[in-house]
């Protein structure tokens, strides 16, 4: 255990997270472009086309991806805020703050994408569906999260504020988890599951999990990225911080 | 490969506007994040840089002034 908490507060503390985030972050943008590269490439031209689909299928290996960060980044906003709460420790906050603005660009593209793979497939771009509707929610979710941090002349309620949210919009996540088996009205049910063997042969389905896992890099390295820029901007006034803009100016 | 010519790959099957219109907002999005990401940095490097010259030029003038006020 205490091993652990040595490690939380190393992490807390913008100082180390800058250090080990720079070395870090060219893995995992390394990792991001090969990935997203490679499985667009098998995606888009080798795959197979749908039996029933044709080529619309494709939309899938860009749609499946933003969905699954879109829902991934808000859970991961939640345990940030937490961590904030709880302990207190800033640079949760700061990655909390640096993620909202990328999940709700993430559940933008599920949607459109989604939207527009809907006219060749469903006839329409839009239904109250409980799927389309529980991530329309979440949108809105992203942006009162983003809106209610800067609602606040004090930077710290801001924090408070946006923590509660995301944690209490995270109820809205196994919603839309289970929305495709408990109302099954429009969207398909889940692509991916732990537990049984993919519906897709492995030609369509090894290309998708390529993309999931460039955008979860992808994910990671952005908001590594971003946090460290968080770090620079409300720490500026700190000896450490003064001495990389010494070294590189 | 699933296509018999470059012509057929931008074709796709009759759906290119579908399947390209996704690809390209996704594709969009993700590169202006990264240089929205790189330029955000660049941005704040500079602020801190320009600072740092600002605090070691005043250090000096009141070295030279033999201020007491220069930086601890």
């Amino acid at each position: 255990m205490g091993k652990i908490w040595s490690f939380i507060h190393k992490l807390g503390s913008p100082k180390w997270f800058y250090g080990i985030s720079a070395r870090l972050m060219p893995w995992f943008w390394t990792a991001a472009v090969v990935l997203i590269l490679a499985g667009s490439v098998w995606g888009l031209a080798f795959a197979p086309q749908d039996y029933q689909q044709g080529n619309s299928f494709r939309i899938i290996y860009v749609h499946v991806p933003a969905a699954f960060l879109a829902q991934s980044i808000f859970v991961s906003m939640a345990v940030a805020g937490l961590i904030f709460m709880v302990w207190k420790i800033k640079v949760a906050d700061m990655a909390a703050a640096m993620m909202a603005p990328l999940g709700a660009a993430m559940t933008f593209i599920a949607l459109f994408s989604g939207a527009v793979w809907g006219v060749p497939t469903w006839g329409t771009w839009w239904m109250w569906d409980a799927r389309l509707t529980s991530m329309l929610i979440l949108l809105f979710l992203y942006l009162g999260v983003i809106a209610l941090r800067g609602a606040f002349s004090s930077r710290d309620s801001g924090s408070r504020a946006a923590s509660v949210l995301a944690m209490v919009g995270v109820i809205n996540i196994p919603i839309i988890k289970y929305s495709v088996d408990w109302w099954y009205t429009l969207h398909q049910p889940a692509t991916f599951s732990v537990t049984s063997r993919p519906a897709m042969p492995m030609e369509m389905w090894a290309p998708l999990l390529i993309m999931v896992l460039g955008f979860y890099c992808f994910f990671i390295a952005v908001t590594l990225m971003r946090t460290r820029s968080e770090i620079l901007r409300r720490e500026s006034n700190k000896r450490w911080v003064r001495d990389i803009a010494g070294e590189q100016g | 490969m699933a296509f018999d010519s470059f012509q057929d790959f931008l074709a796709m099957g009759g759906h290119a506007p579908y399947v390209w219109a996704s690809w390209g907002v996704t594709g969009a999005l993700l590169i202006g994040i990264v240089l929205h990401a790189r330029a955000e940095r660049r941005r704040l490097l500079r602020m801190l840089q320009r600072r740092h010259r600002r605090q070691a030029a005043t250090n000096q003038t009141s070295h030279r002034t033999g201020g007491e006020r220069h930086e601890a």
